[in-house]
């Protein structure tokens, strides 16, 4: 049954902060309630960010937060004021492919692709913390993350491929 | 293209975010919708009162049963669905109304204000307490009381088979029930759109399946419809059924006027579930000394849950596969499928054969320690041979099997390792084979299985337009590779629209291991077609005989004279000049299959069938009963690996699946304390609590593809994203035998059960953890089919006459 109502329903969206968001700076507005991954996804139309569980369990929300990998899922947009957010939106740079995007499309780090985001993003955390990871901490890294397509070694080949790669283009830019 | 690693079609998309799920989508004024699930696992609605959450701030529509009445099912035997319950709830989950609101949060507020009276019914939570209690009926149609389905077969005179045997193995097995657990949660919109038509985007493998299903109930004709297959975050067979939620966003849709949108929680697609069948299997089989099979019976109690689903397949594929491995002259089967008040059942990756195919392959392992032959020796003895007519009348084409033996047992050190290595380390080895696509589609036609469209044109581009679904296993990218393969151009210059009952032709959908084979063959014929018409005008123009043109490097050229040429553009400007608008069809029937005439030999008939073999070492600890797994190595027989880095990636992803169900992963359920209601819940419907093997978890793999092409498959590709998942539970239990010396008859081999297993060891009583009993029933006349070596022609002899079609509703075309 439909319902019938004069008065307009309210807006919900009370709820307003700056943050970086892929290197540019965006005000928000939204509703309190909404979690760091409800206002990527539903109020910035950055839908790149999956969710698998919105409970913490799956890491497919995973982004980086000032450095850092987090489950947007857990993580209150309104706690975001002021920080800075990396989105695999924003991890392709001037128009060429990050090493680790490069690296699973050709080796079959991803088959759905709906845990790639945020496996992406946690490989970037580790590599840009150690830049040469031993597989043993490549498992450790990814392990909060969920992937029922692959079986995991193909991605932990493109983790390392990607390593191998960035690792490369750091020696010609030197 | 064909047979080189390469970067699939749709990669950019999914390594950049830009690949559009269904839950990405968000269209202007989109309301959202949320069910109201029962809390009861059986219950009569007696009354439902929306009043209040009508009456809530920014509800704009709430639904119940009443509102959408036409039941569905995937089966046309057993349509017994309805988009929200109408009088009764049959598991705790089952939606029984719906609100839509402007905001989830207000649609998800309002849902408590929902008052539901419900008159509460006796549980029935297995095939056990079904086979008791035939009343209450959990459906009125069911066969007898709560059993759904029965069937009964008997290839040949099994007893005289025993009679012949010097031993005789009987052995009980319980494979659990456990669930796909896609990454994506399920995921609908649908919008009335600007001709005040239906299109509905949403996360299927089967959207054809589902459009059919969505006219019936919708009563609306399906060529007012379009369905959207979005690219599917996994799927496995969970996505397989047409849901509860694709129907009532779509019916919101259509009274609202605005988009539509679902998106499921992980609680509720545990509810969805549509998982494997938990199976309580009794295996009899007699063998010669040498280990020949003289006959094998097999009886299947399964576990079907709340509703039809797949069912009445699954009970089929819960027996009919197990004589394409080993040769097995005589052979008896009889399932049953019960009705329980749990979450149905359904297809998940090998459809009803894994659970068969584990006990098999653990009782070959104990006959072959019993009779002292190695069991890869056993196993390469009875292997079935190429081209065998089985018992129950399955025409085999390729079969690697031997091969996949011998290459598995080389690699894996399997001679120096099997019965030689330390206490509480262990290899064990199984086998097994899949369909390649199932002959039969899920309603009765005559039509192709597989379309594709093709369209070309003077900018070069390539357009394959397709029915078929991405789900991850790379169908886009293997239907690209095919077209250029055949006309000489690189995967990048098509484009691929999949998924798409407006765009694209009829395909069944992805499940079955099809949509390479049947696909593929359908697009290999449309660009065949394409090439064809360029020929023949790059032959005038170029003046050589068309037979004599190449099409390789996106270019046409005289293979006598490779300078005489034109680029593959050119050619398609002067084909456009010669015939007009370039566009091409391509469809796949599969091939009749004339050997099994009797009722229900249609199920398990395939093109083509994978065979695998695979070892696996483990660690297990006696004080823990922890089983680490050190390596595995599989061999698969795949024909041709069109991609191998799809290829691998498809097998690697079966054997981690398998591993998973070996280990831990079940989908179970318990009883609330009667304090509390006595209901019937699921254990742990979280992701948290339901386990998988995880990045840490995960052994090192050794794949190796046996290739043998097969006449029937697109380049001689047969399937790989199911078979390799087979093998993996009986071989871990096996390689558990070996290392402790207990055997496991149950799936998932849990620490738990192996510890129980030694202590049973220790005390000096079988070293056994398994089921101790099967029920006694009644499994009905048995349909008798005399095998083909005693002169059978694939007829019953016991077959009553065919009724005309009997009291089947007849189903209403609607036409626009």
């Amino acid at each position: 049954m439909a319902a019938k109502r004069e008065a307009p329903v309210e807006s919900q969206k009370t709820a307003r902060i700056k943050m970086v968001l892929n290197g540019e700076a965006q005000d928000v507005v939204f509703a309190p309630y909404k979690t760091l991954l409800e206002v990527l996804r539903e109020d910035l139309g950055h839908t790149g960010t999956k969710h698998g569980c919105e409970l913490g369990e799956c890491g497919a929300c995973a982004v980086i937060m000032d450095g850092k990998p987090v489950l947007s899922c857990l993580v209150l947009a309104v706690d975001c004021d002021g920080r800075e957010i990396l989105t695999v939106e924003g991890m392709e740079t001037d128009g060429r492919l990050h090493p680790l995007q490069e690296a699973f499309a050709d080796l079959g780090g991803m088959q759905c692709g709906y845990c790639t985001p945020g496996i992406l993003l946690t490989a970037k955390s580790l590599l840009d913390h150690n830049p040469h990871p031993s597989r043993a901490e490549i498992r450790e890294a990814l392990s909060g993350n969920l992937c029922r397509c692959t079986g995991y070694l193909q991605i932990f080949d493109a983790v390392e491929a990607a390593m191998v790669e960035i690792a490369k283009r750091g020696e010609t830019t030197k | 293209m064909i047979g080189h690693a390469r970067r699939r079609v749709d990669a950019r998309g999914k390594v950049t975010g830009q690949t559009i799920y269904a839950d990405d989508i968000s269209l202007p004024r989109m309301a959202y919708c949320k069910l109201l699930r029962s809390p009861h696992p059986h219950a009569r609605i007696r009354s439902i009162d929306t009043s209040r959450a009508l009456a809530h701030p920014g509800v704009y529509l709430v639904l119940t049963g009443k509102d959408l009445p036409i039941k569905y099912g995937i089966l046309p035997v057993s349509q017994d669905e309805t988009p929200l319950c109408v009088d009764r709830v049959r598991h705790v989950g089952d939606p029984v109304a719906a609100v839509i609101a402007r905001e989830e949060l207000t649609a998800a507020d309002a849902l408590e204000l929902i008052e539901v009276d419900y008159e509460i019914l006796p549980t029935i939570a297995d095939p056990e307490e079904a086979l008791a209690n035939p009343e209450p009926r959990i459906h009125d149609y069911s066969e007898e009381g709560n059993i759904h389905k029965r069937v009964a077969f008997e290839f040949g005179d099994v007893d005289k088979g025993f009679a012949e045997a010097d031993e005789i193995f009987e052995d009980t097995f319980f494979f659990q029930g456990n669930t796909h657990l896609p990454m994506e949660q399920h995921a609908s919109v649908a919008v009335r759109d600007r001709e005040g038509k239906l299109t509905l985007y949403t996360s299927t493998q089967t959207p054809h399946y589902l459009h059919r299903a969505l006219s019936k109930v919708l009563e609306m004709p399906a060529g007012h419809i379009r369905v959207v297959a979005t690219p599917c975050g996994g799927g496995f067979g969970g996505k397989s059924d047409p849901f509860n939620h694709e129907f009532v966003v779509s019916k919101a849709a259509l009274m609202l006027g605005r988009p539509v949108k679902i998106s499921l929680t992980r609680e509720e697609v545990f509810y969805c579930h549509r998982g494997r069948h938990p199976m309580l299997m009794k295996f009899r089989t007699g063998v010669k000394k040498d280990g020949t099979i003289t006959a094998m019976h097999l009886q299947n109690v399964i576990d079907g849950g709340a509703y039809g689903s797949y069912g009445v397949a699954s009970t089929f594929y819960g027996g009919t596969l197990q004589t394409t491995t080993y040769h097995i002259p005589k052979y008896r089967y009889q399932g049953a499928r019960f009705f329980t008040n749990k979450p149905p059942c359904g297809p998940k990756r090998g459809h009803g054969t894994p659970q068969p195919r584990f006990g098999q392959e653990v009782q070959i392992d104990k006959i072959a320690e019993k009779l002292k032959i190695d069991p890869a020796e056993l196993r390469l003895r009875i292997a079935v041979k190429p081209n065998e007519l089985t018992a129950n009348f399955l025409q085999l084409g390729t079969v690697g099997l031997e091969q996949c033996i011998r290459r598995v047992v080389a690699i894996s050190g399997w001679k120096d390792k099997f019965r030689k290595l330390p206490e509480g380390r262990g290899v064990g080895l199984a086998c097994s084979c899949y369909l390649t696509g199932a002959g039969l589609s899920i309603y009765w036609n005559a039509m192709p299985h597989s379309g594709i469209q093709l369209k070309l044109d003077r900018s070069g581009c390539v357009t394959l337009f397709a029915g078929t679904t991405e789900i991850g296993q790379g169908s886009d990218d293997v239907l690209a590779a095919m077209v250029a393969e055949v006309l000489g151009i690189k995967t990048f210059d098509i484009r691929v629209y999949s998924g798409d009952t407006d765009l694209g032709p009829v395909d069944l959908g992805s499940y079955s291991s099809r949509v390479t084979l049947m696909a593929g063959n359908a697009a290999i014929q449309a660009a065949e077609r394409a090439k064809a018409m360029m020929a023949e005008a790059v032959a005038d123009k170029l003046e050589v005989p068309k037979e004599r043109l190449r099409f390789a490097d996106s270019a046409v050229f005289d293979a006598a004279a490779p300078e005489k040429r034109v680029t593959f553009v050119e050619a398609i400007c002067l084909a456009e000049a010669r015939f007009g608008t370039i566009g091409t069809v391509g469809s796949y029937t599969p091939p009749k299959f004339p050997a099994a005439k009797y009722k229900g030999g249609g199920v398990g008939t395939s093109p083509a069938y994978t065979f695998s073999a695979t070892v696996v070492e483990v660690d297990v600890d006696t004080a823990t009963g922890l089983v680490r797994v050190a390596k595995l190595w599989n061999t698969h027989d795949l024909g041709r690996a069109l991609n191998p880095v799809l290829a691998r990636g498809q097998v690697e992803g079966s054997i981690y699946m398998g591993l998973g169900e070996a280990l831990m992963e079940e989908q179970d359920y318990r009883r609330l304390p009667s304090r509390l209601s006595h209901a019937l819940v699921h254990k742990f419907p979280s992701m948290l609590d339901y386990k998988t093997i995880t990045s840490l978890d995960m052994p090192e793999i050794v794949t190796e593809f046996i290739e043998g092409p097969d006449a029937r498959g697109p380049f001689g590709a047969k399937e790989c994203g199911q078979g390799p998942l087979l093998p993996v539970m009986p071989a871990v239990a096996n390689a558990i035998y070996d290392a402790v010396g207990v055997r496991i008859d149950e799936v998932p081999m849990t620490p738990e059960k192996i510890v129980r297993a030694l202590a049973e060891k220790k005390a000096g009583r079988a070293p056994r953890y398994g089921p101790d009993h099967f029920p006694e029933m009644s499994w009905g006349e048995p349909l008798r089919v005399p095998p083909p070596w005693d002169g059978g022609d694939g007829r019953a002899i016991n077959e009553p006459p065919r009724q005309p079609k009997p009291s089947r509703e007849k189903e209403k075309v609607l036409t626009p």
